[in-house]
């Protein structure tokens, strides 16, 4: 099952999820951004939803003006024209430790039911089948931003599992359960090839919200290595517009370097 | 008649002899930025074994000295190339123990700083926020909680100092005595240079001390935590040098695919790092050609006014 079939012949998967990405960031004012889908939802949603988005990069650019889609979140054209950009402490320390992240968008090779993400081993961490980046800043992220984006390219019951092999990035229930009071919501949105997932917080689990147009609950639950929730109010997402399509694919990534 | 600086410049080869030993704890710091690449590959060239190495983002230099044998134990926060794909050498370590296997140590990427700022502070550890529910303290011993001693008893987790026997950065330029002025991102370099015991700092030219006298501010190193200072033009690519040359984004490409094939790793090391005396050789191979595809235009600065007592 891929985008393309499933909802709009007209639009790339890479466009999809990034529209349904930007239209999530409605009025957020900071976004903490990886480079790839997370960036062009963000820069999207600058130009539509969220006008004083701002977005902050774990390199510690703030409020970057680069003059071409930067390649890496440390491109050198995120720095040149650069409003601020700050050192690891301060960057890691005070932005985001601090709490002045709205929203943080990651990725992860496994998800639960909770929202705890795995970005280090598939099997053992000792002797694992596949070594993964690990947290990088992932868990940073998660602990210390509002609320928690995730944008999945692959839904299927390798990666939405029941039991993750390891958890990184834990969501709040799991920080609560070790005796810490989590300061965020933890992952509210997980953004996918066949819908949106969403919880509310602590204590909620991931609940299918919507699907995109031609996709099907059965379908969605075949893909969910969990007993999926479905909301009483699902919806159909509304498919990429005119206008959303020409804004990214003229303004934000003309080269088309990550709308593959 | 301002005091000149001590000198402290050395060749690439010298400051390797003189600051890296076999077994040492070798701290490489460049958050994608100004990544100390020459250092790596002299390392390789002079043969150093079990190293514990410490860097943040792990990624082609490390996998270069993985594939070196220089490497014991790996101290990280991020075990990829960049978004570029996978480190060959340094998942055929931890996944088939093949050649041999690899002690690793895994944090956060705020772990790691915070491990760097108990050090050059001398604290016997570091809060944060991060960790609580996570699987990692389980398999890192390192990674503790303490009770805070005021009203709230409030639990937090903490992390160990960082030591290194010796902290290697790139930067952008420095004088004679060290010290080191860094634009553009400046990562974790300060903080890693002070929790080290020896540092030596490699940077793209050594200018007069006036240079540096001009604008104090952007010095992120000062002389007096700087024990080597050497001139190594281009020595951090494949990453960047911000306003010097930009990043090469295809070798980043590349190495997914050499890395993946020992065979074509071993041939890559042979060529480039074996097969060159030095990093001036590696960067003439290369060629003209490839540096002006990395070049960059200029977008300077407004000066500042210090001003001065009249």
């Amino acid at each position: 099952m891929t985008l393309s079939s499933a909802s709009s012949a007209r639009s790339t998967s890479s466009e999809v999820l990034s529209v349904v990405a930007s239209r999530e960031l409605a009025g957020k004012r900071t976004v903490f951004a990886g480079i790839g889908l997370p960036t062009l939802a963000a820069s999207l949603a600058h130009l539509t939803v969220a006008p004083d988005l701002e977005i902050v990069y774990e390199s510690g650019v703030c409020g970057a003006h680069p003059s071409h889609l930067p390649e890496t979140i440390a491109d050198a054209v995120l720095i040149t024209g650069a409003e601020a950009v700050l050192s690891m402490p301060a960057l890691f320390g005070y932005v985001l430790q601090g709490g002045h992240i709205d929203v943080g968008f990651l990725g992860a090779a496994q998800i639960d039911r909770w929202g705890n993400l795995n970005s280090s081993v598939i099997g053992d961490w000792d002797s694992p089948k596949v070594r993964l980046p690990g947290p990088g800043g992932a868990m940073e992220v998660m602990a210390d931003s509002r609320e928690v984006f995730v944008v999945m390219r692959r839904h299927d019951r390798r990666s939405f599992v029941d039991e993750l092999d390891f958890c990184t990035s834990p969501g709040p229930d799991r920080a609560l359960a070790d005796g810490v009071r989590p300061s965020g919501l933890g992952v509210t949105k997980v953004i996918t090839e066949l819908g949106l997932l969403a919880r509310g917080g602590p204590g909620e689990e991931l609940r299918l919200v919507a699907l995109h147009p031609g996709v099907t609950v059965e379908q969605a639950r075949e893909n969910t290595g969990w007993a999926l929730q479905i909301a009483d109010d699902l919806t159909v997402i509304e498919p990429p517009s005119e206008a959303e399509l020409r804004l990214l694919r003229e303004d934000v990534d003309p080269e088309r370097v990550y709308l593959r | 008649m301002p005091r000149p600086s001590p000198d402290k410049t050395m060749s690439l080869r010298e400051a390797i002899a003189a600051f890296v030993h076999d077994g040492d704890t070798v701290s490489l710091e460049g958050f994608t930025h100004l990544i100390p690449t020459a250092a790596g590959h002299e390392i390789i060239r002079q043969g150093r074994r079990d190293l514990t190495v410490v860097r943040m983002t792990a990624d082609i230099v490390v996998d270069q000295m993985l594939a070196g044998g220089c490497v014991r134990k790996l101290v990280s926060s991020f075990v990829g190339n960049s978004s570029a794909g996978s480190l060959g050498e340094l998942r055929r370590r931890i996944e088939h123990a093949d050649p041999e296997p690899l002690e690793f140590e895994e944090y956060s990427h705020y772990g790691m700083i915070c491990r760097y700022l108990a050090g050059a502070q001398r604290l016997p550890f570091y809060p944060l926020r991060s960790y609580a529910g996570s699987d990692l303290p389980a398999v890192n011993p390192g990674i503790r909680t303490v009770t805070s001693p005021y009203d709230d008893g409030e639990q937090i987790y903490v992390v160990p100092p960082l030591h290194p026997d010796v902290t290697i950065i790139h930067a952008q330029r420095a004088d004679r005595a060290g010290n080191t002025q860094i634009w553009g991102l400046t990562g974790v370099q300060a903080e890693a240079v002070y929790a080290a015991r020896k540092a030596v700092v490699v940077v793209e030219e050594i200018v007069a001390d006036e240079v540096v006298r001009s604008d104090p501010n952007r010095t992120v190193v000062p002389s007096h935590a700087v024990d080597a200072v050497v001139e190594v033009p281009r020595g951090a690519h494949p990453s960047f040098a911000q306003g010097y040359y930009d990043r090469d984004n295809a070798f980043y490409r590349a190495w997914s695919g050499i890395s993946k094939d020992k065979q074509r790793l071993d041939a890559w090391l042979a060529e480039w790092v074996h097969g060159t005396t030095d990093h001036a050789e590696y960067v003439a191979k290369l060629g003209d050609e490839f540096w002006a595809g990395l070049a960059v235009g200029e977008a300077l600065s407004e000066p500042v006014n210090y001003g001065r007592r009249l």
